[in-house]
């Protein structure tokens, strides 16, 4: 999803930081509450940014026949919502396009708004839908991590095909989707059950916390006394 | 079934999901799609010249290494949140042993 230094024209590149700025100011805002408030959240925050560090460093094969990166925001996503992601995906894409010439600084405002903003925004929403269908907190993470993965990707296609839509939009966008969509489908589910498997140790290590994060009331019942007892 | 079966069971289903690839498309160059993006763009638009170009590009050999000390810093974390949870858990049951 990294489009590459130069590759988007001026006024695209200025377009996508515009968008992105709002998110930046709020989720800035978001982990400076975390830091004063909720100290007892730190080391989940950096544990969600560890996943986003990780992941989106690893460049998989896929069944295609390219190679791709998944974006690991998946669990950040869910915990701390889509501006938090936001910092977190910043962090990771300036070291990438700073270090690695891997994404670039003009192209930056685009790549936080699919990896950042928009694949978490789809991965939050899809927690309140799957919270609202009462389906498990682990098989949630997974489905947010899966769609966040994917979705990011396809805002990349749309990006690219907005900045070069040739004669047609649509067949442009075709033509980007065609390199990311199919590619990304196994490296998202991938990722999935990567974080399906954390947010199960999560679940089980820190309930309450988790509880509290999500805004839920923490169940009555086996591992509660533990919960407390740890928080 | 335990928890660290139920997990191991999980990795071997990612490790075949990445493995796979080889076996079916063994011949493909498995390049970046981030660089195949790069070149749709040259059909998309032929003659597009970048504007800017990386401040750094690493060598080669660099780049694995920051690509892999990327994996790491997070790696750790990851691995240091798990070790003190789990160390955590075991010093709470054995707490709760002695209480009783």
């Amino acid at each position: 999803m990294h489009i590459m230094e130069g590759f988007l024209p001026p006024f695209w590149a200025a377009f996508w930081y515009a968008l992105c700025i709002p998110f930046w100011i709020w989720g800035a805002l978001q982990v400076k509450k975390i830091f004063k408030e909720h100290p007892e959240q730190k080391l989940i925050l950096a544990v969600s940014g560890a996943f986003i560090f990780v992941l989106s460093s690893l460049k998989l094969p896929s069944v295609t026949g390219s190679s791709s990166h998944p974006t690991g925001t998946g669990l950040s996503a869910m915990l701390f919502g889509f501006s938090v992601t936001a910092i977190l995906s910043t962090i990771v894409l300036v070291f990438q396009a700073l270090l690695l010439a891997h994404g670039g600084i003009t192209t930056l405002g685009a790549d936080v708004f699919s990896m950042g903003i928009v694949g978490p925004a789809v991965g939050y929403y899809t927690y309140r839908v799957l919270r609202g269908l009462k389906v498990s907190l682990p098989m949630t993470a997974f489905v947010v991590a899966v769609l966040a993965d994917w979705a990011t990707y396809l805002v990349t296609s749309l990006q690219l095909a907005l900045a070069f839509p040739g004669d047609n939009l649509m067949h442009a966008y075709m033509v980007f989707a065609g390199v990311f969509a199919i590619t990304q489908i196994p490296i998202a589910i991938g990722e999935g059950i990567l974080i399906w498997m954390f947010f199960d140790f999560l679940l089980k290590s820190r309930p309450k916390l988790i509880h509290q994060l999500l805004g839920m009331k923490t169940q009555a019942g086996a591992g509660q006394k533990q919960a407390e007892a740890g928080a | 079934m335990k928890d660290w079966q139920k997990y191991l069971l999980a990795l071997a289903v990612v490790v075949a999901i990445f493995a796979i690839p080889f076996v079916v498309n063994g011949s493909a160059k498995f390049g970046g799609a981030d660089m195949a993006g790069s070149a749709a763009i040259e059909q998309q638009q032929p003659g597009y010249q970048r504007w800017v170009v990386p401040l750094w590009t690493p060598p080669p050999e660099t780049e694995s290494m920051l690509f892999a000390l990327q994996a790491a810093i997070g790696g750790s974390i990851i691995g240091y949140f798990v070790g003190h949870e789990r160390a955590r858990m075991e010093m709470e049951r054995k707490g709760a042993k002695k209480a009783e």
